[in-house]
């Protein structure tokens, strides 16, 4: 679904990434971790095509197509997600416009009739239950005044009413209390399925807890320096990042 | 200060001077004796005052040299229009009553009031004056102050009608009172002063909408004074989408006056006019009063639009809260100044202000001043004003969801308006002016739809 090969990218004339190498197949949960200034988050806005960032090396393909010869809308609607670390706040619009836009923006580039506004509560409503959410922040404008966890929550719905392929997930787990981890973790891990995946970006070991990975890797200084089953993530939490610096170095 | 505006020539003013002796010397004969007296109080005033310049504070960043330069005259009294003409321009609302004021007079022809409840009374201000006058006189005129105004000192100078609405004492009902006034511009450059007279009695309940709109384009200056009374415990939501034809200017100003515990919401929108300027003076006169200012301004063109507003905290435990959002396409320019006392003794006032504008081209402009002056020490005031453009890191959020650039600037332009919208009670009315304002901005996604 997503092979990424020897990708370098810059911000503001800074290289994040120095060669990243990443295959995802359908089905599968990719949790990519390592430390803060890892090129972690570079990594998630990349594939999400965001303007700040530039490839200056290195292809990603996804389903067969040159994922970075794609606008961010164009992703978007062929099924990538980005669940935002910091999703930002859209005056005046209120979470069941914007989730209908999106969704019929999606289903008129897949040729799908779009859904009128009935139409689309009565999805919002299955959906909902995913997240374990009730309708009262539908009618709020889109993540304005809402707490960290709520914000969080927020990205997981969309991510639920979009049915994206490939669902990226950026520190979804930060500043989440126990309860609403197990909530976004559950949801998250309710939405698998054999035809889609999942790439979670965290710099801790516990949302793993409640979404098995079928391989984690770990990102340092731009790469990936080691990939392996979900008993990695475990061994970092006990060892540390340091230890997969000297690893690496080996 | 004012020894210089005295000298200053008055030539402009002069004209509505000489308008004002043949409009007291025939039609405006059959006013109270009270009303006179105080329509030749104003005139006078308005002749010492003269036209604002842009010198002055309070007109700093707004100049009326078109007005003032423009020779409007009194509209000549003609055949309304026809009704299927003006139906359209009604809020499409299921109402308890149409009023319809064609260039500042009531039109009986094209009103209808057949829905009104028991104790409402709805209709002609010039025929309320003869019916009742002992209401009138305690409040017409008395709450609107023109010493400093020399437009609210005109339109009272030239008061003979307008709109009069009273609800009586606990009288409680849902569907909205429709007042349009409506101008039906000429071939010469015409001016009228709409008087408006709102009065809520004690525990009563009422929505009011005050339209302004035009039958078509043309040179006219619409001059309205509202003065709205809502007495102790008393609801008042008053929406006011202004409609103006392109070529207008629309000068108006609403003064407000609330008892105990009274809840006042006012909705100003401003759609129309080339030149628009609104002073809302409102004054909390009763312990725990609450007050919602609303507003919002679409310009694009070269259209101005002014608002000026002056909240009084003038007892303690009051709340308002005030939301101006502007949208500035091409050469717009708005232009926002509100001002918040808070009187000695008007403890745990609580008081909010936001101005935010978003400004779409290079050459348009916003303008935004906050004025508090608090003279209480147990107060909690906040204000906060934003000004710019569209923000990249929302339009980058919307595109990550699969909206194209296009649609998730219009989206977040129509965000602007729709979070002022959303502050309107009244579902219908709500959803009509969602309807105005996606047809004067691009329509996002599709139109119509609001969830």
């Amino acid at each position: 679904m997503l092979e990424i090969t020897n990708l370098h990218a810059s911000v503001e004339g800074k290289e994040i990434l120095r060669g990243v190498d990443l295959v995802v197949h359908a089905g599968e949960v990719h949790a990519i971790m390592g430390p803060n200034g890892s090129g972690k988050s570079t990594l998630a806005q990349v594939l999400a095509g965001h303007p700040a960032y530039t490839v200056t090396e290195g292809t990603v393909r996804y389903m067969g197509r040159d994922l970075l010869d794609m606008d961010p809308e164009e992703r978007a609607r062929e099924g990538v997600f980005l669940a935002f670390q910091y999703p930002v706040a859209i005056r005046g619009i209120t979470n069941a416009y914007f989730l209908r836009a999106a969704l019929n923006a999606a289903r008129k580039h897949r040729g799908q009739p779009e859904l009128d506004p009935l139409e689309f509560m009565d999805l919002l409503a299955e959906k909902l239950k995913v997240v374990e959410s009730d309708d009262s922040l539908m009618n709020r404008p889109v993540n304005d005044g809402l707490s960290g966890g709520e914000k969080k929550r927020n990205e997981i719905l969309q991510m639920a009413v979009l049915e994206p392929r490939l669902a990226i997930l950026d520190e979804t787990d930060s500043g989440l209390d126990i309860d609403a981890l197990r909530t976004v973790a559950g949801a998250v891990d309710r939405l698998r399925r054999p035809d889609n995946a999942t790439v979670i970006v965290t710099h801790y070991q516990r949302i793993l807890n409640y979404i098995t990975p079928d391989h984690v890797h770990v990102l340092s200084e731009g790469k990936i320096v080691l990939s392996g089953g979900k008993e990695l993530a475990l061994e970092l939490e006990s060892k540390g990042y340091d230890w997969v610096r000297a690893e690496a170095a080996v | 200060m004012a020894a210089s505006r005295m000298k200053r020539p008055v030539g402009a003013a002069e004209r509505y001077v000489a308008q004002y002796d043949a409009f007291a010397a025939n039609g405006a004969g059959g006013a109270p004796p009270w009303l006179k007296e105080i329509r030749a109080a104003a005139l006078a005033r308005f002749a010492e005052l003269g036209f604002p310049t842009t010198h002055q504070e309070e007109w700093r960043f707004t100049s009326v040299a078109s007005i003032a330069g423009t020779p409007f005259a009194l509209p000549a009294r003609r055949a309304g229009p026809a009704a299927k003409r003006v139906a359209p321009l009604f809020l499409p609302v299921e109402s308890a009553c149409r009023l319809v004021f064609v260039n500042g007079r009531y039109s009986e022809a094209l009103s209808s009031a057949d829905g009104l409840p028991r104790g409402v009374c709805a209709g002609s201000l010039a025929v309320a004056l003869e019916r009742e006058p002992e209401l009138l006189e305690r409040h017409l005129a008395r709450h609107a102050a023109y010493a400093a105004n020399p437009f609210g000192a005109l339109n009272t100078a030239f008061l003979r009608d307008g709109a009069f609405v009273h609800v009586a004492e606990g009288v409680t009902f849902d569907a909205p009172l429709q007042l349009l006034f409506l101008s039906a511009p000429g071939a010469k450059p015409t001016v009228a002063h709409p008087r408006s007279l709102v009065v809520v009695e004690r525990g009563a309940r009422a929505s009011v909408i005050e339209s302004y709109a035009a039958l078509h384009d043309g040179t006219y200056w619409t001059n309205a004074v509202t003065e709205v009374v809502v007495a102790d415990g008393g609801h008042l939501e008053l929406v006011r989408p202004q409609r103006e034809a392109r070529s207008a200017f629309h000068v108006a100003t609403t003064h407000t006056l609330q008892g105990r515990n009274s809840v006042l919401r006012v909705h100003p929108i401003v759609l129309g006019a080339a030149l628009a300027r609104h002073d809302i003076v409102s004054v909390l006169d009763g312990p725990g009063a609450e007050l919602v200012l609303n507003g919002l301004y679409l310009l694009d063109g070269t259209r101005h639009a002014d608002h000026h507003t002056v909240i009084d905290h003038a007892k303690p435990d009051c709340q308002s809260h005030e939301y101006f959002n502007g949208v500035l396409a091409d050469a717009g320019r708005g232009v926002f100044n509100g001002r918040i006392i808070v009187r000695p003794g008007a403890q745990r006032t609580d008081s909010k202000q936001t101005n935010h504008n978003l400004v779409l081209s290079e050459q348009a402009r916003a303008d935004s001043q906050p004025q508090l002056e608090i003279y209480a020490d147990d107060v909690k005031c906040t204000h906060g004003a934003t000004l710019g453009p569209l923000d990249e890191k929302e339009v980058f959020y919307l595109r990550s969801r699969g909206l194209s650039p296009e649609q998730a600037r219009s989206l977040m332009t129509y965000g602007f308006g729709a979070e002022i919208l959303g502050r309107l009670r009244h579902p219908l009315v709500r959803d009509a002016l969602d309807r105005l304002v996606h047809g004067a901005l691009e329509p996002p996604i599709d139109r119509g739809a609001t969830l």
